[in-house]
């Protein structure tokens, strides 16, 4: 244990996903050694990501303004969704460049043993965007374990009689996995592969 | 032992770290047990799937100083798999899962709640029966291998033979017109004699229940889990009946 304010910043980092107690204590130590005007630039980082950034309102990615950039861009095919846990998820297909279509984020799979259920995730706001006739596929891309096959499992029991082609990444990625660690050429190979739910 | 051996049902995983998993599993012979998947959430991992809620393995453990890590997974049954890719039978299969997790402990041997997971998993991926009725029969059985088995017919209180129209949870079942504590219920004699054959897996006559009858069941099954637990299984109020 270390005095007051340095042990209370190592507790606050070791909060963080992926930071254990040495990690914590590493980026405590490092922060405590930097140039005031680093931290300080830090600081005015993560205010700004709270004040700023938000969900968008259609899709639920991170957004600046009510839409996401996404969202707003004309360019992009209006005719399929791309349905993922995370934003991070649409990070990396945005990578593969595969997809010129729109995401949906649903803020995470169906696990029941964690108490989350399709009313904990964005689901529903899914359904009422597939009431504009303009979709016609919706991908499901949710990550390659048994979490996001069940979720996938839902989705496409819930959509079978919307009217819309329903599809599933195909496999070629790994089971047990998290999207975001696929590499591009395996998740663009996933796109161009992906299989229908729904005949 | 710096190594060990054994067969085991994966009961839930947590994320840790950057990419890997806690795994806590049912193991035949050591009981519960919690073990670190090392890299399980890259695509490209040796694991894979294996490590996944469901699945049963032959896993290879190095004793460690707080957790143990896996260095070897064999696929044995790939229920977890098969599982996922049915919406109702999933919930089901993660209500057994959780339920064992409680009625469970680190490292104290369990084999006749692996056995009966097992079985009631197999079943629900072979689609043997309705998986409610597959969940409530899991639910019930291992309810009475944790010492807590309801009673359907005799009092519970005294013993004398049924049938009796009351029922009451705390009392621990049916009850007879001298023992019935005040409040007790009086379900259908039908949902009476369908949670004896679950309980004593008797599925020509489990099968044969109806609808109404099933879901009284399922309630009576749910009040009897939840009063001997003191938190309720959450998976339970995600399965579609
Ligand atoms: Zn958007
Ligand atoms: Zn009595």
């Amino acid at each position: 244990m270390y005095e007051g304010a340095v042990q209370d910043l190592i507790d606050e980092l070791g909060r963080l996903p992926g930071v254990g107690p040495k990690g914590a204590q590493r980026i405590a130590f490092h922060l405590l050694q930097s140039d005031p005007s680093d931290v300080e630039r830090l600081v005015a980082t993560l205010t700004a990501v709270k004040e700023r950034v938000r969900f968008c309102e259609l899709c639920f990615n991170v957004a600046e303004a009510e839409r996401c950039r996404i969202c707003q861009d004309p360019r992009r095919d209006p005719s399929a969704i791309c349905v993922v846990e995370e934003p991070k998820d649409v990070v990396a297909i945005e990578r593969t460049r595969e997809f010129r279509g729109r995401y949906h984020v649903l803020g995470g799979a169906i696990s029941p043993i964690d108490g989350v259920g399709p009313d904990d995730l964005h689901v529903r706001e899914l359904v009422a965007r597939l009431s504009d006739s303009a979709v016609e596929e919706v991908i499901i891309a949710t990550d390659p374990n048994l979490e996001g096959e069940a979720t996938a499992s839902y989705l496409s029991r819930l959509l079978k009689d919307v009217g819309v082609r329903v599809s599933r990444l195909a496999s070629g990625l790994p089971v047990g996995g998290d999207l975001e660690y696929a590499d591009e050429v395996t998740l663009g190979r996933a796109f161009e592969g992906r299989r229908l739910l729904n005949a | 032992m710096p190594l060990y051996r054994d067969q085991a049902i994966v009961l839930r995983t947590y994320k840790l770290g950057e990419a890997d998993r806690i795994v806590v599993a049912l193991a035949r012979n050591l009981g519960r047990i919690r073990v670190v998947g090392k890299g399980v959430r890259r695509t490209k991992s040796r694991f894979g799937a294996r490590l996944e809620p469901g699945m049963v393995v032959d896993l290879q453990c190095f004793e460690g100083r707080n957790l143990d890590t896996v260095t070897q997974a064999v696929t044995l049954e790939t229920y977890g798999d098969t599982l996922s890719q049915d919406y109702v039978a999933w919930t089901a299969a993660c209500s057994m899962l959780e339920t064992a997790e409680r009625l469970t402990e680190d490292r104290v041997p369990a084999l006749q709640h692996y056995l009966l997971l097992q079985g009631a998993l197999r079943s629900l991926a072979h689609q043997e029966h309705d998986p409610g009725l597959v969940l409530d029969a899991y639910l019930l059985r291992a309810l009475a291998i944790s010492g807590w088995a309801p009673s359907f017919y005799d009092c519970a209180k005294c013993g004398a033979a049924g049938p009796h129209a009351a029922f009451h949870i705390v009392a621990g079942g049916s009850v007879c017109p001298a023992c019935r504590p005040p409040g007790s219920a009086a379900p259908a004699p039908e949902t009476l004699r369908l949670l004896a054959a679950l309980l004593s897996g008797d599925w020509a006559i489990a099968d044969a229940a109806d609808e109404r009858h099933r879901r009284e069941g399922a309630g009576l099954t749910a009040a009897f889990l939840q009063w001997h637990l003191e938190r309720g299984i959450r998976s339970l109020r995600m399965v579609e009946r």
